[in-house]
């Protein structure tokens, strides 16, 4: 399977810009979230799901990792999702948990 | 002599390759953690701001402006690679000089950003708002100019016909180190600026 998606086929050169187009309309809704006072309940996850939404789509679409073998997608994770235990680390080491 | 040594060469590229890149994504990761941890220094320390200023002279409008420019980087350098990938050795040229100019653009707003920040008295030494902030911005500015320097050796050798020779950085790993910079920038723009106003 990881084969497979190794050589599944990349995006086009009309895909990525269009990829980019998306990647800009997200960054003018982030843009506009704070200044929205009906959106202030839930500005914060808002904004991180945005932030995500983006992440992720550079991650997979321009950085290829989607289409890429399974090890260099695990080396790559392991790395953003240790983020959190890391983030308790550092929290709890400066008393702030 | 020479006839002998050059299918070696051929050899050893098709070994290291995997090699290098599966490297390259392990650095990546734990520049995840490394950023990862300067981003949660900051946000233990975004209210601490003593005497000196805090978030509310961020500029929004100004840094979505550089932000939207770094992201359009990353659409450039995967251009670019598309174009490296077809052998395409002039449209990556192309592509290559683009995503180091809208670096340079970046880099230039940013040093225009600390200097106004500086003048409105937030510096290193101000407050622990100040010393994370610059860390964390300074750091990943850093990498920014590293990438820069990066995209323009690659520039460089595009010129000297030598773009496709694969033993040292090719596009592939320039590209995944820039689209790096820019998916830590995503988060730093949404932690330090959206989410402070």
């Amino acid at each position: 399977m990881a084969e497979a998606a190794a050589h599944r086929s990349h995006p086009t050169p009309a895909m990525y810009w269009g990829i980019a187009l998306f990647l800009g309309v997200v960054t003018a809704i982030e843009i506009a979230v704070p200044s929205i006072s009906a959106l202030d309940p839930i500005k914060v996850p808002l904004l991180w799901m945005l932030a995500a939404v983006k992440f992720f789509t550079v991650v997979g679409f321009f950085m290829h990792l989607r289409y890429e073998k399974r090890l260099y997608k695990t080396l790559f994770l392991f790395g953003v999702f240790g983020v959190f235990p890391l983030f308790i680390v550092v929290l709890l080491s400066m008393d702030a948990l | 002599m020479s006839s002998q040594a050059a299918p070696v060469e051929t050899h050893d590229h098709h070994d290291i390759r995997p090699i290098r890149k599966a490297a390259m994504w392990v650095f990546l990761g734990s520049e995840c953690m490394f950023f990862g941890s300067m981003i949660a220094t900051f946000l233990l320390y975004r209210n601490e701001t003593g005497d000196g200023p805090g978030s509310e002279i961020f500029n929004i409008p100004f840094t979505s402006a550089s932000s939207f420019v770094l992201l359009m980087s990353s659409l450039t350098m995967v251009l670019a690679h598309n174009a490296f990938e077809k052998r395409d050795a002039r449209t990556t040229r192309i592509w290559l000089g683009a995503t180091a100019l809208l670096g340079t653009i970046f880099l230039a707003g940013q040093i225009f950003e600390f200097a106004e920040f500086v003048h409105e008295g937030l510096t290193l030494s101000t407050s622990s708002f100040g010393s994370a902030f610059y860390m964390l911005t300074g750091f990943h500015g850093a990498h920014v100019a590293i990438g820069v320097m990066m995209l323009m050796a690659m520039f460089y050798l595009s010129l000297d016909g030598r773009l496709y020779d694969d033993r040292g950085l090719n596009v592939e790993l320039v590209g995944l180190y820039w689209h790096f910079v820019d998916i830590v920038w995503i988060v730093i723009f949404t932690v330090v600026y959206l989410l402070q106003v």
